[in-house]
């Protein structure tokens, strides 16, 4: 059985449905690595919950498409917290930098784990939405993946948007 | 570069110790950049300095004005991007001997060819440990 660290998948667009388990493991590596959390699954739905902080970075050249990282501000600060190593109290300032990061390590680690989209593809740097009431449209088709996970007890969501 | 290199040596505790070592981290994330200190020192390394720039030409102008020993630089920044940053830099006569390794998302074999043929000595995969970090750096400082 090929180890969850050598999992990859191909670059067919017809097969993107099939990049969740990728994308979710590629979350898993960043905040393992860079945390020092255990991202563990979520609930299928996270109605109710305030996410009010989304980090975006594009995906352009073979694939174009956005990479999304939604929480609340709670878990943002702590995400700044621990990659920090300083308290929460003292991370707040920090907050949007370091969701930004992680969302594009997020992006890279994943991009990285599709075969053949390495050199094909280019992110962008991060943009970082504060407040949860907007709504982000697609001029283009476009196929979703949203990975519901829990990041230390608390809520958080990692997509992929995919335009053809 | 040799002769000031010369001086690092192993000490007891595996800490690399070299007298006013002074390391240029250039990263558009300060979080990363602080990240990226972090791990030199959990890597061993003693930094008597840590000079900071947010992309390439604010690298370039630091170092126009200030000698550093390593520069860990990422790629993807805004204004001037970490591949830009390492050409130019052979034409800063006071860094072009300094080795940079990239700290970068963009690890696919055509950016680590990029990367090596404009002048880096190293590169390193965010996101990363501090053993990947000493495994990549110390070998440049020996």
């Amino acid at each position: 059985m090929k180890p969850l660290s050598a999992m990859t998948a191909n670059l067919d667009k017809g097969d993107c449905e099939s990049w969740g388990p990728v994308l979710t493991l590629a979350a898993r590596e960043v905040f393992e690595t860079m945390l020092g959390s255990v991202l563990e699954p979520g609930p299928t739905s996270f109605a109710g919950e305030e996410l009010d902080i989304t980090s975006m970075v594009g995906l352009a050249g073979q694939i174009r498409g956005v990479v999304t990282l939604r929480c609340a501000t709670n878990s943002a600060t702590l995400i700044a917290a621990k990659m920090l190593g300083v308290e929460t109290a003292a991370a707040g300032p920090q907050m949007c930098d370091a969701v930004g990061e992680v969302c594009n390590m997020i992006a890279g680690n994943f991009k990285n784990k599709i075969n053949g989209m390495g050199d094909g593809c280019m992110l962008s740097v991060p943009t970082i939405i504060t407040g949860a009431d907007y709504l982000l449209r697609a001029l283009t088709e476009s196929s979703r993946i949203d990975v519901n996970l829990m990041f230390e007890g608390f809520p958080l969501i990692v997509s992929l948007e995919i335009h053809f | 570069m040799g002769q000031r290199f010369s001086r690092a040596l192993w000490a007891r505790k595996g800490t690399v110790s070299m007298d006013n070592m002074r390391v240029l981290i250039v990263d558009d994330s300060s979080v990363m950049r602080k990240i990226v200190e972090r791990s030199l020192r959990q890597a061993g390394i003693n930094i008597a300095q840590v000079l900071e720039a947010g992309n390439g030409a604010e690298a370039l102008s630091v170092l126009n004005q200030e000698k550093v020993h390593l520069i860990l630089c990422d790629i993807n920044m805004p204004v001037m991007d970490g591949l830009e940053f390492v050409k130019q830099l052979s034409s800063v006569e006071n860094a072009k001997a300094v080795p940079v390794v990239m700290i970068t998302t963009e690890s696919s074999e055509g950016h680590v060819v990029q990367a090596l043929t404009a002048g880096a000595r190293g590169y390193i995969r965010k996101p990363f440990t501090a053993d990947q970090v000493k495994e990549h750096i110390l070998p440049l400082l020996a």
